[in-house]
């Protein structure tokens, strides 16, 4: 048999696989519409849910949104461009800051105040991103960096006795809707809700951008964008400043609804953390992730609290458990596991593998 | 600023910086032979801590005599640690490594909370109270013994990876893990035994300072963060560069709190951290791979 010849059984195979790949992309039409339509019914339950529960349900709710709020922020650097920062609550604490001096010293409404301290967590993050950037700190070495930049930032707050100090910042109770104080829990609800709307938004719309595109790429083989023409540092700042700005604005928000801050509520590790872990429980780099996430942490966080009692923080001990186990055995989040399933059934499930060893025979 | 201050700034951060070094012996140890950051570091230190303390409390030994229990628990935990979840991941990517061992983080300091409750706890041993003059400075006795004894474990460890067969093989494996391999190291114990040394480092460091520094479920956090600078400072992998590194943080931290008000010195350390991250990023002498 000529050599050439030897070669059709594989195309054969990749003809099938492209007929089956065709097929499948005609099942994702249907699977579109089941897909936009669970969102709508979710969006709708969402919309609806402060009607439906009592008080204690709400606050859970509450920070459920919160928390894929925060995650879904960090997604953009840590998920997409695959920028590891353990430092986010610089920019959070910032946000948060930043509305309480304008809104305590000068009476600035927080809505304005917190444009103010996205734009100054923006402008912080891409400081410190061309400063990280420029020496060439990757992975790790950069995710050690932003946690000292939080660290620093903590105790220069600490230090700070125009801001209270290590004894923070209590707002003045001035009750009305351009004060960013509300008296119904709902209200704050429907305002993280639509935040959280609206980073998804951002985040399903940028993945499809030419920049969310870049993102990917440098993640995926920094060398590689490079030589490919990708102006790498310009893209990891960017999605530096977009994820800084955003999270700031969930700063504003938790200061607003606690009516405190102080320098380890703001600047302290667990701030950090909690945005970065929903993202990579869920599924970091994916536009459902952080979601997926919070979803599953935040309901856990909460019956551990209840069912153990105790001190402010147990519920830590299972997420850090949780954490174990994903990175373990499911690197790619909670997300991937759909995924991980079609594969092993499509490498074969016991039957197949029978196949596979008497073939071998 | 008269010259005595100074020099009691000097003393006082020697004697911090040596337990700092010792902390970051075991944290540069880990990295220097198996290439994985270990981020739970702090919390073995805690771990170590509360076993010096449940031992004094409950049984009367004094965190010195009980040393041996202690290296023996960290190390058995740090070895357990090793087989069940680093190993599996010694080839996945950086960060995810960071993460696990962050989840571990979180897992221990918060089981040390349910378990322990949020209390500071103090080990007062009585005889060991006041200071040692000599000349015109002031040496406080506990913290003179946990820098003697963190000089001596750390001089131990040396000599024990430059003298001994298992301290051959752990640098062998070190330099080149396939070499290592090839010509017949177990790789694979070795990484146990490295894992577990570190943790012992860790765990020992922590019982000598339980005598005069407070034991609450998060106080790894300070040392965590002081042995990633420490570590970085003196090169990433560079046993000698830990020591080193830690007495130079020591001394920094405690003589800018001399010219520093409030609690401003701690900005020192992550200043000095983040210049060398910058500028010296292998460290000050040179990291690498090198144990020793």
């Amino acid at each position: 048999m000529p050599p050439w010849l030897a070669v059709q059984p594989e195309l054969a195979h990749v003809g099938a696989a492209d007929a089956q790949a065709g097929a499948a992309r005609g099942a994702v039409g249907t699977g579109a519409i089941a897909r936009w339509v669970t969102v709508g019914a979710v969006l709708l339950v969402a919309a609806l849910l402060p009607q439906l529960v009592d008080h204690y349900f709400l606050r859970t709710a509450i920070l459920l949104v919160y928390s894929a709020y925060l995650a879904q922020c960090w997604n953009i650097v840590g998920g997409y461009a695959g920028q590891f920062s353990f430092g986010h609550a610089t920019f959070f604490g910032i946000g948060a800051y930043t509305t309480a001096i304008l809104f305590i010293r000068w009476g600035i409404s927080p809505w304005i105040g917190m444009w103010a301290g996205a734009l100054l967590a923006a402008a912080t993050g891409v400081f410190l991103g061309s400063l990280s950037f420029r020496y060439g700190l990757k992975g790790p070495y950069f995710s050690l960096a932003t946690l000292a930049f939080a660290e620093i930032f903590r105790i220069l707050a600490l230090n700070w006795d125009a801001v209270g100090g290590p004894r923070g910042m209590l707002l003045p109770l001035r009750e009305s809707f351009w004060n960013y104080q509300f008296p119904e829990e709902s209200t704050y609800y429907y305002v993280i809700l639509v935040m959280l709307i609206a980073v998804t938004a951002l985040v399903a719309w940028l993945a499809h951008t030419r920049w969310g595109m870049y993102f990917q790429a440098l993640r995926e083989d920094e060398d590689a964008a490079e030589a490919l023409g990708v102006d790498t540092t310009r893209h990891k700042l960017l999605a530096m400043a977009l994820s800084s700005a955003a999270i700031a604005l969930g700063g504003t928000f938790y200061l607003q609804h606690m009516f405190y801050i102080d320098p380890d509520l703001a600047f302290g590790i667990d701030v950090s953390v909690n945005a970065l872990l929903p993202a990579i429980v869920g599924g970091p780099g994916t536009v459902w992730g952080p979601l997926v996430g919070a979803l599953v942490l935040t309901p856990l966080g909460e019956f551990t609290r209840s069912a153990l009692g105790g001190y402010g923080g147990v519920h830590l001990m299972l997420y850090g458990a949780v954490l174990i186990t994903v990175i373990l055995l499911l690197p790619g989040g909670l997300l991937s596991l759909p995924e991980r399933w079609r594969e092993r059934s499509r490498r074969g499930g016991p039957a197949a593998r029978r196949e596979g060893e008497r073939g071998a025979a | 600023m008269s010259i005595v201050q100074f020099g009691q700034a000097v003393l006082d951060g020697l004697l911090v910086g040596g337990v700092y070094a010792l902390v970051a012996a075991g944290l540069t140890m880990i990295f220097g032979v198996m290439r994985f950051i270990n981020f739970a570091h702090g919390a073995l230190l805690m771990v170590g801590m509360y076993t010096a303390y449940w031992a004094w409390t409950l049984a009367g030994i004094s965190p010195y005599l009980s040393l041996p229990l202690t290296c023996a628990v960290l190390f058995v935990l740090g070895a357990l640690i090793e087989r069940a979840l680093v190993h599996p991941l010694l080839d996945a990517p950086e960060h995810n490594q960071l993460l696990l061992t962050l989840g571990l983080m979180l897992l221990l300091e918060n089981l040390a909370l349910f378990l322990f409750s949020p209390d500071f706890r103090t080990v007062r041993i009585e005889s060991l109270e006041g200071a040692l003059a000599v000349g015109p400075f002031l040496l406080n006795r506990p913290r003179l013994i946990a820098f003697v004894g963190a000089i001596l474990v750390s001089t131990a460890l040396y000599l024990l990876l430059q003298r001994t067969e298992v301290g051959r093989r752990i640098r062998a494996t070190a330099q080149d893990r396939d070499g290592a391999q090839l010509v017949g190291i177990n790789v694979k114990r070795i990484y146990v035994i490295t894992f577990g040394i570190g943790a012992a480092c860790a765990g020992i460091a922590g019982a000598l300072i339980t005598p005069y520094f407070y034991t609450a479920p998060h106080v790894g956090h300070v040392f965590l963060l002081m042995a990633f600078v420490v570590v970085v400072l003196g090169g990433l992998g560079n046993f000698l560069g830990a020591l080193v590194g830690g007495l130079m943080v020591g001394v920094a931290e405690s003589v800018g709190a001399l010219l520093l008000p409030g609690s401003l010195k701690g900005l020192i350390p992550f200043a000095l951290f983040v210049l060398v991250l910058f500028y010296r990023p292998t460290g000050l002498f040179g990291g690498g791979s090198h144990v020793a």
